[in-house]
């Protein structure tokens, strides 16, 4: 029995907070749930908050890609919000560029990020 | 006194991923105590995580050994990682960015010998594999 990191939905929104150091299942879990979550209600955007993670390694760095290239996918746009300057810093020197993955500084720039890339994209259902 | 220059070693065993959630956990307390910088820090921890990771996929478990380090006044950490698995046999080409044969993203072994100030590899064919990495407070 791992744990699972709750997915929590306000509006068409999905919203993940990892808040502990995850095992690499526990990654895989939440990468298969968010994509599951976006099919089943039909959401617009997704923002995972990795304000409280100490560090993004490969493993982690290659979860949040391919949950933005999902997403992408099922129509909708994955932000990832919050990640520590060391943190950057040492994903650019680790060789990962997340050169497809949407960031914001925090949360509430996330959200703004989404509001206009739902709006550009798709102004038919926005 | 004689006791202070006996250096700790700690031992994680390396059979899961609870082990290397373990290890990045033990490399950080052992990276503030030696007063590594935050960046620093996070890079250490980040090389830990991608080699213990590795000694569980690829090496079938084995250990991580870490200790405090001096040098010339220097105060670091240094990290073993080692199995008894396959080895590598191509030492070059594993050091490649983006070379994988676990369908990772190859940026493993060569990301952890950049974010770290020292790293040797010392792997062959049948033989087991054993990285030793250090980094320094600047
Ligand atoms: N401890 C090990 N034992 C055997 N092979 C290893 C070990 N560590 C790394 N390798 C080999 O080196 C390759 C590159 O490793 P790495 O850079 O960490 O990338 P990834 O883990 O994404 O494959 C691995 O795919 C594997 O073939
Ligand atoms: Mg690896």
């Amino acid at each position: 029995m791992t744990d699972r990191v709750p997915v929590l939905q306000i509006g068409d929104v999905l919203l993940v907070s990892i808040q502990v150091d995850l095992e690499d299942r526990t990654v895989l879990d939440l990468q298969d749930d968010l994509s599951k979550r976006i099919v089943d209600t039909g959401a617009r955007g997704v923002v995972i908050d990795i304000s409280a993670l100490e560090i993004v390694d490969s493993f982690v760095g290659r979860m949040l890609a391919t949950v933005a290239a999902i997403s992408r996918v099922l129509g909708a746009e994955t932000v990832v919000v919050g990640m520590r300057p060391a943190v950057a810093i040492t994903l650019v020197e680790l060789g990962l560029t997340l050169g497809g993955v949407r960031t914001a500084l925090n949360l509430e720039a996330g959200l703004a990020a989404l509001r206009r890339a739902v709006h550009t994209e798709r102004p038919d259902r926005a | 006194m004689p006791g202070d220059t006996a250096r700790r070693t700690e031992s994680i065993e390396l059979d899961g991923s609870a082990g290397v959630v373990k290890a990045r956990q033990l490399v950080r307390s052992l990276a503030q105590e030696a007063g590594l910088s935050l960046v620093d820090q996070t890079k250490l921890v980040t090389a830990a995580s991608e080699l213990a990771r590795n000694t569980v996929v690829y090496g079938g478990g084995g250990r991580m050994e870490a200790e405090a380090a001096w040098s010339n006044g220097r105060s670091g950490v240094r990290l073993l990682f080692a199995d008894e698995g396959p080895g590598i046999p191509d030492v070059e080409l594993a050091l490649t960015d983006g070379w994988t044969t676990g369908g990772g993203m190859g940026l493993g072994l060569s990301g952890a010998r950049r974010l770290a100030d020292e790293f040797d590899l010392d792997t062959g064919e049948g033989r087991g594999t054993r990285v030793t990495i250090v980094k320094w407070a600047r």
